[in-house]
């Protein structure tokens, strides 16, 4: 249900471009105007979002502890799992955002009846995972050489990495393909694992298949309907310097691919995948476990009411002296004066 | 709550039964009271004595649930104020890719099969309503977008799933994003307790806590004669009369414990535990009767009233001018002391950093709340050698040890209560690796839901823990269930009676309480639980 | 061939249709993770069915001994007694036994007495899987009633508190 949805608005997105560049040569809007809006909205929207979060203040040190606490020094402490400075703060999150540290967790050998060694299904997760991002960054870091001239060399180190398998002219560029079968495969997991079928929402299959539309476009301009590239570095180096024009005799492939690539951007910043910010403002997992060691303020503590000791012995004085406990004030009627100890519980 | 089953017929029976639930999305299943799953609703008197909303007689049961007129807006209204005030809450309302990591991780997940409780569901019954009323494409999209109505169900379906969560922060170990339930079922109890949706396990301890110090509202007299009792069988065993003192000023520490080992079994043994290491030790301590409860059921209704409840023991410390202050054994006490009491009561400046007056070790992780765990203190006696230890009189037992959710995950303390067992017994035995530590399964009645009308829930949460304990149960003949929690001590017993009943529960420090060598003393012949020791039985004198 | 040697060489259709039908008790969204999930501290409650069900039919196709049956069925109930089932519901698995064994053995080869033989075990464990589960919602009751008195008890009795305890912390 949730997957046609989203299948549908992806093919209603993919015929956009084709009516609009193709039939109506909208050049101008759907190679300059979309692109420039939609990374307006990217970056304003992405900006908004951080500092949206970033203004909720975290009234509370509460990491999640993966591991040892640092108490004493004789004591081997987690630095990685249970972190007690910023510095080790910063290692836990750097492997928590290159590797999926937590995600990793799901990886480990399960022991079935008998000690048999078994593995679960979900080190997948963790595997396509992460062949999903780390492709589509390279993939989005090759693209840099349409905005750059000349090409910078680190951007024509990682292409002839990709294309190392030397297959067919132009050289097949692996992260493409492991792009595409790797949300192909979240997809899959997406609809065939039941749990996850049952919790997901249009919103999770929509970015899938738009990123399988792009990549999609993308190879079958690259392998097969073959474009013209100088036109389309004239294009983007256009937009990247801004000076745009729009040559003449691009074909319309290219218009939806980058009609595509502009929704992305665009719904980028309300959509799921803001968790490209969230993740670095995660409480759980930002914080150092030193809240013992550092006072930790919250900016919103307010005053509330409580009971004090004055109170609760003024109802328990009695009994509290008949069982010898000592008090801060004897009972009124008594004859005798007691001194009384000054009292210092008051706030 | 439900009857006593009465026998099916046979043919009843041989029908074989059907019944895979239709698949409807979960937004159009309702929710279903089931019995043995839900706490009682809080008496009213509870509420009123700490001044919270709504309070009246009610019943989960009831259609009709006595929401005040305007519910509507109190739950929007509180849920903004929040959102503006915990990035947890507003973080983990909108980063959620719902890759289902977390879903298999949740003990009453994996022991109901509800897939209302995969942690990723129960937070998208929070994020639903956050959608529809908090982010534009939920108010134009609707369901397509993941959001839906505010309602009366949404409401009761809140409360029955966010009190099937323990706040044992399990998942928060797997999600990639670090995104913790927990945080959200806070949330979600805070919310329907602005509506005086309270239970009466939680209710009744927050009012007594507030009004006498501590959740079994044990006045001053009753603390020190249930203390003095310890004391007496501590003679009976041992021979030594010991003397605590209690509010007493000048004192240099003030221990805090939660008030189960005050009263409860097996709760008290860890207490006898204490008394008799702080007395062989000669340490200047002292009681209080005011501040006479470590734990906190303030924590499972609101962040204020947790803050209410944990005034005390600050305040206390400074009324009796001691230096700094030795916590006992308990769960989510210690989250708080650990992750919370000096955010809402401190700095404490008036205390010293805490130092042990026996090894003249400083307290370097506790120099800014003062506050020491006591595992961390007895373990530093033990590596400095500063107490004398028998373990063979803990030779009848086979230990494994129970991490408790709070203070694995919510402080990390794994290695202490591990190396005093070691040093005190001499048959330890861990649990399965993906159920011990960071990823150690909760006993199914954390968080307020030790009660016993939700017994099947219990049982149900608890069964991943159990089916573990029964595991080395099986492998190596283990038969005590150690750990560091008060509520583990009330509720593991329970647990265990059902799934292992071969297996008995005890706190670390019972186990140290037993191994103890004091100056002075008889030959021991019997535990702490006066029960004969194996092997000294012939020198045992009948009384 | 006997119907032992039948069940012995069909044990592995017959158990895995046999887990099935317990599965589809489940919720659906559920089912996966219970047949899938190999560990068995990660899913106890599939796997404890599912070596349940295996001991019960490896002792069926021996001796058949209740008391040795009696275990498997203890902890398949102990579970399901506790989960959302009606008591016909949390044992009617036993039940299923006889039409799955009957389904995917030979019932030419083997005699009308040989099959009601089986059949009357599966009775007989069928009245023992009930008293199980009986006996399983008893102590369930029981610990509901007794767990507070049972961790209070000595010392309230001992300083007579018995009323104020109550007063403070009875439930309704
Ligand atoms: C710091 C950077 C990032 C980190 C640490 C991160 C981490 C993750 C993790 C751990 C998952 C869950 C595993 C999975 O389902 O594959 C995930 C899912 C996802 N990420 Fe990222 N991500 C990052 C950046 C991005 C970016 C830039 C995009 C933009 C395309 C993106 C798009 C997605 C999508 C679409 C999913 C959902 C996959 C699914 O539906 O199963 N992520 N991310
Ligand atoms: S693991 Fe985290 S991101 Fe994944 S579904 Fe659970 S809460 Fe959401
Ligand atoms: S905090 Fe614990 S009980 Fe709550 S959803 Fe997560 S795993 Fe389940």
């Amino acid at each position: 249900m949730g997957a046609l949805l989203s299948f549908g608005a992806v093919v209603v997105l993919l015929l956009i471009p084709a009516i609009g560049a193709g039939a109506l040569k909208l050049h101008s809007l759907f190679g300059v105007v979309i692109p420039y809006l939609a990374v307006i909205v990217f970056l304003v929207g992405l900006i908004n979002r951080v500092i949206g979060w970033g203004k909720v203040p975290v009234p509370f040190k509460i990491p999640t502890t993966c591991g040892q606490q640092k108490s004493l020094p004789w004591i081997k402490h987690s630095r990685l799992e249970s972190p007690a400075t910023g510095g080790e703060v910063f290692l836990r999150m750097v492997l928590e955002v290159l590797f999926f540290r937590s995600l990793f967790r799901n990886l480990r050998t399960e022991k079935a009846p008998g000690d048999r060694v078994v593995y679960g299904s979900s080190k997948w997760l963790w595997v396509a995972g992460l062949a999903f991002h780390y492709s589509f960054l390279i993939v989005f870091l090759r693209h840099l050489r349409f905005f750059k001239q000349p090409t910078p060399k680190i951007i024509g180190i990682i292409e002839s990495f990709d294309g190392f398998l030397q297959i067919g002219s132009p050289h097949l560029l692996v992260t493409g393909l492991v792009l595409f079968g790797a949300v192909f495969y979240l997809f899959l997991r997406r609809i065939f694992v039941p749990q996850v079928r049952y919790i997901s929402l249009p919103a999770d299959y929509f970015p899938l298949f738009l990123i399988m539309a792009i990549a999609g476009t993308g190879m079958l301009m690259r392998y097969f309907l073959r474009v013209d590239i100088i036109k389309v570095k004239e294009l983007t180096m256009g937009l990247a310097t801004f000076h745009p024009k729009v040559p003449e005799g691009i074909s319309v492939i290219f218009y939806i691919h980058l009609f595509l690539v502009s929704t992305l951007f665009a719904y980028f910043p309300f959509s799921k995948m803001v968790h490209l910010g969230g993740v670095f403002l995660s409480p759980t997992r930002n914080l150092a476990n030193n809240t013992r060691m550092v006072h930790h303020p919250n900016p919103w503590n307010y005053p509330v009411k409580v009971h004090t000791y004055e109170e609760y012995e003024e109802e328990f004085r009695d009994k509290m002296i008949a069982a010898g406990i000592p008090v801060e004030k004897q009972p009124e009627p008594r004859e005798e004066e007691q001194p009384t100890e000054e009292s210092e519980g008051k706030e | 709550m439900s009857k006593q089953p009465k026998p099916p017929k046979p043919d009843e029976l041989a029908k074989s039964i059907e019944y895979k639930t239709p698949e409807t999305q979960w937004m159009e299943t309702p929710v279903k009271f089931k019995p043995g799953m839900w706490c009682y609703g809080s008496r009213p008197k509870y509420l009123e004595e700490v001044g919270m909303p709504n309070p009246r007689e009610w019943s989960p049961a009831d259609d009709d649930w006595k929401l005040p007129e305007n519910w509507k807006e109190i739950v929007l209204d509180g849920m903004k104020d929040r959102l503006g005030k915990y990035r947890t809450f507003k973080l983990f309302m909108d980063i959620c890719v719902r890759c289902g990591a977390c879903a298999d991780k949740c003990h009453f997940y994996i022991g109901s099969g509800d897939p209302k409780n995969m942690p990723v569901l129960r937070a998208e019954l929070m994020r639903s309503v956050y959608r529809k009323y908090f982010t534009t494409g939920g108010k134009l999209f609707g369901k397509t977008a993941g959001a839906r109505e505010l309602t009366e169900d949404v409401i009761k379906e809140w409360w029955y799933y966010y009190y099937q969560c323990t706040e044992c922060r399990r998942c928060s170990v797997f999600c990639p994003y670090g995104i913790d339930t927990a945080e959200i079922t806070i949330m979600g109890r805070e919310l329907t307790n602005l509506l005086g949706l309270q239970t009466d396990w939680i209710g009744g301890p927050v009012a007594n806590c507030y009004h006498k110090g501590n959740h079994l509202g044990l006045e001053p007299h009753t603390i020190q004669s249930n203390i003095e009792m310890m004391c007496d069988d501590i003679e009976e065993i041992t021979g030594i009369r010991i003397e605590p003192t209690f509010n007493r000023k000048g004192a240099e520490i003030l221990f805090v414990t939660p008030s189960g080992d005050l009263f409860g079994l097996p709760g008290i043994y860890t207490c006898m535990g204490y008394l008799m290491l702080f007395h062989e030790l000669g340490l200047d301590y002292t009681w209080s009767t005011y501040a006479s409860e470590g734990g906190n059921f303030g924590f499972f209704t609101s962040n204020e009233m947790a803050k209410r409840l944990h005034y005390k023991i600050y305040a206390e410390a400074k009324r009796l001018g001691v230096k700094w202050i030795l916590g006992g054994e308990c769960g989510h006490m210690w989250r708080l002391v650990h992750q919370y009491l000096n955010t809402w009561w401190g700095p404490p400046d008036f205390l010293e950093v805490p130092k042990s007056p026996i090894t003249g070790t400083v307290f370097e992780n506790a120099k800014s709340t003062k506050m020491v765990h006591v595992t961390e203190f007895t373990a530093d006696l033990i590596k400095h050698g500063k107490i004398k230890l028998d373990p063979s009189r803990n030779d009848h037992l086979k230990i494994t040890f129970h991490d408790s959710c709070n203070t694995s995950r919510g402080m990390g303390i794994f290695e202490e209560p591990r190396y005093i067992i070691k040093h005190v017994a001499r048959h330890f035995y861990e649990m399965p690796e993906n159920t011990i530590r960071e990823k150690t399964f909760c006993c199914g009645s954390g968080s307020g839901l030790n009660a016993g009308e939700n017994m099947e829930l219990r049982m149900r949460g608890g069964f991943p823990r159990a089916n573990a304990v029964r595991y080395v149960h099986e492998k190596y003949g283990v038969n005590m269930l150690a750990n560091i929690c008060a509520i583990d001590r009330a509720a593991l017993p329970t647990l265990m009676q059902y799934w292992v009943p071969e297996v008995d529960v005890c706190g670390v420090h019972e186990l140290v309480g037993n191994a103890l060598v004091m100056t002075g003393e008889k030959k021991r012949t019997m535990d702490l639980r006066l029960e004969p020791l194996p092997g000294m039985e012939d020198e045992e004198e009948e009384e | 061939m006997g119907i032992r040697e039948q069940l012995k060489e069909n044990r592995e259709k017959i158990l895995s249709r046999w887990f099935e039908s317990i599965l589809k008790t489940y919720p659906a969204e559920t089912v996966r993770f219970l047949k899938k999930t190999k560990d068995q501290f990660h899913n106890p409650v599939g796997q404890t069915i599912k070596e349940g069900i295996e001991g019960i039919l490896f002792e069926l196709t021996g001796e058949g001994e209740i008391e040795k049956i009696t275990p498997f069925l203890d902890r398949i109930i102990r579970i399901r007694a506790i989960q959302d089932f009606t008591p016909s519901e949390a044992v009617a698995f036993i039940f299923q036994l006889k039409g799955i064994i009957r389904e995917e053995i030979d019932l030419d080869r083997i005699g009308s007495e040989e099959l009601l033989g089986l059949d009357k075990k599966i009775d007989e464990l069928a009245l023992k899987t009930f008293d199980i589960y009986m006996g399983c919602r008893e102590k369930l009751y029981e610990l509901k009633a007794t767990e507070l008195r049972n961790w209070t008890y000595k010392l309230l009795e001992r300083a007579n508190l018995l009323k104020e305890f109550e007063e403070n912390f009875k439930s309704k």
